[in-house]
């Protein structure tokens, strides 16, 4: 195998098995399904709509995340700086990014796991009537990529310091004005002074309407190109922020 | 060649100078030790050498590769023990260095063989199945050195590698680092001059970030004490009479009169260039009558070393 993606791949098999060295994993792995089960089930009125599909239980999807992926992220970096590990990784023979990218992925991995064990609930549209599956499937992906670029980001926040609750609420803050990017709350405050076309493309990035887009079925290029540049972007600021420590 | 190289090192942390002007060459085969006070610069240097941190100016190499510009080759000749040994806690002490391992392009039988080895050296055999959090402080320092030795570096650098051990765990691991030491370049930071004198080769002595001795420790030792310098000891009741008496048993010394230690009074006789012969002198002051509890060759503390060299006191 190449070398760097051995690497990559080593430190993924770390990272993902560290999630389940402590407690952490099943706790996050239990606030998920029942937080996801409840407002879908609850709130969101799953019996209610009469309707054979898995809408109620994706809407959730951004505001659980918003509080989960920074969850998930924040560990990745502070814990090493905290530690001192960061010493050992950093002067061994691989590159910052691929030590960034197999974190990133351990996490991304973790969230996949934590989707997946939510896939009864398909099962169980699936018994009540017939669910169109191509909507439920595009959604699952969306929501993943959107879990990624959350993660990415507070990957990103974790990389700044050595206190875990700091990047959590870091990471949270980011990824609530992400998601809200769409709304008046955000926008309202850009349009006293921002030209037009920034306030358009603040809107543009917002995750709760690209993501709704992506759970009505609707696959664009244009929104999964998004997500995957907010991946790709924050990770290669994820690089250039711990290579950054290095000089400071 | 020179497997360290480390030229004008220069690093300054938030308008302080934590480094200045830091140069060093480590060859094969010595052990080089790394004196100074708390906040001497130490550390800031180390991970300067090992590409941890990048000065604002100088430059370093390990085993000819550019620490900056080929820093994956660099690092590949190696072995590093970070300040405390952090490791991954949560891990068990062989999944970690198996981890390590393999990070540093280690497989199959290769990694076998150095594990097994890394077992044997280190005495690592009863923790190999233990978690890293769950050990006692001396075999997590030896867990830090098994990875710093798992690839069978050309270069270790060892930050503190004593620090907080008690004594018999710092004689174990003077006497590791002067068994994987022929065949090696070895920087070892300490704060402990005893401990330099046991497996150093040489001494850099940095204060204030600037280095102030590169020399043997024997030579330091006597730039400190000066070339040839007896100790007495007397009871402290009988310093008085003594005082005199050795003045007049040897002329030719200076003498000085330290401070009473543990109800005894110490006089330092120097003999400038001259050869000082404890065993003559003690004869003498026999022959005289004088009681004397102790009398050697006199050797300085790390304390005044310092002062000797730096012109200040540690701490």
């Amino acid at each position: 195998m190449h070398a760097s993606l051995r690497s990559v791949a080593l430190v993924f098999s770390r990272e993902f098995r560290a999630y389940f060295a402590t407690p952490l994993a099943a706790v996050f792995l239990a606030v998920f399904l029942a937080l996801s089960a409840g407002m879908t089930f609850f709130v969101g009125g799953f019996f209610e709509r009469g309707q054979a599909d898995l809408g109620s239980f994706f809407a959730w999807h951004p505001w659980l995340f918003l509080i989960l992926m920074p969850a998930i992220g924040m560990r990745l970096w502070a814990e090493e700086r905290r530690s001192g590990v960061i010493e050992l990784l950093m002067t061994l023979p691989v590159r910052t990014t691929e030590l960034v990218i197999g974190k990133f992925l351990a996490g991304w991995a973790f969230t996949a796991l934590a989707l997946a064990l939510t896939t009864p609930l398909w099962l169980v549209v699936l018994y009540l009537g017939s669910p169109d599956n191509g909507v439920i499937a595009a959604s699952y992906f969306g929501s993943w990529l959107m879990a990624g670029a959350l993660l990415a980001i507070a990957a990103c926040i974790s990389a700044l310091t050595r206190n875990q609750v700091i990047a959590f609420i870091g990471a949270a803050i980011l990824s609530f004005l992400l998601v809200m990017a769409g709304f008046d709350l955000v926008l309202s405050a850009l349009r006293g002074w921002a030209p037009g076309f920034v306030v358009d493309l603040v809107q543009s990035l917002s995750f709760l309407l690209n993501f709704d887009r992506l759970t009505r079925g609707v696959l664009e290029a244009q929104t999964v190109f998004l997500f995957v540049s907010m991946i790709v972007l924050a990770l290669w600021i994820n690089v250039q922020i711990v290579d950054a420590k290095k000089a400071a | 060649m020179q497997l360290v190289q480390a030229t004008g090192l220069t690093k300054t942390f938030s308008g302080v100078r934590a480094v200045d002007d830091v140069s060093l060459t480590v060859a094969r085969g010595e052990v080089v030790g790394f004196l100074g006070p708390n906040g001497a610069g130490k550390s800031t240097t180390m991970k300067m050498l090992t590409g941890f941190l990048t000065p604002d100016a100088g430059t370093a190499s390990i085993a000819g590769e550019d620490v900056f510009r080929r820093p994956l080759q660099a690092r590949a000749r190696l072995g590093y023990l970070p300040e405390g040994a952090p490791a991954y806690g949560d891990m068990s002490v062989g999944d970690f260095l198996v981890f390590i391992g393999r990070m540093r392009g280690l497989t199959g039988v290769r990694l076998d063989e150095r594990l097994a080895e890394m077992v044997e050296r280190v005495n690592l055999e009863g923790v190999w199945n233990r978690s890293i959090d769950a050990l006692s402080k001396g075999f997590k320092r030896r867990v830090g050195i098994a990875q710093a030795l798992i690839h069978d570096p050309d270069v270790l650098i060892l930050d503190e590698p004593t620090d907080g051990l008690d004594p018999n765990q710092k004689h174990d691991m003077r006497e590791l680092i002067r068994s994987i030491a022929a065949g090696k370049a070895i920087v070892v930071s300490t704060h402990i001059l005893e401990e330099v004198e046991a497996t150093c080769s040489r001494v850099v002595i940095i204060a204030e970030g600037r280095v102030v001795a590169d020399d043997t420790p024997a030579a330091l030792l006597a730039k400190a004490s000066g070339p040839s310098t007896l100790r007495v000891s007397v009871a402290s009741g009988a310093a008085a009479a003594v005082g005199p008496r050795l003045k007049t048993l040897r002329p030719d010394a200076a003498i000085e009169e330290l401070e009473p230690l543990d109800g005894a009074v110490r006089f330092l006789l120097r003999f400038g260039e001259d050869a000082a012969d404890p065993a003559a002198l003690a004869r003498d002051l026999a022959a005289a009558g004088i009681a004397v509890e102790e009398i050697g060759l006199y050797r300085p503390s790390l304390e005044s070393v310092f002062r000797a060299v730096t012109g200040t006191r540690p701490h």
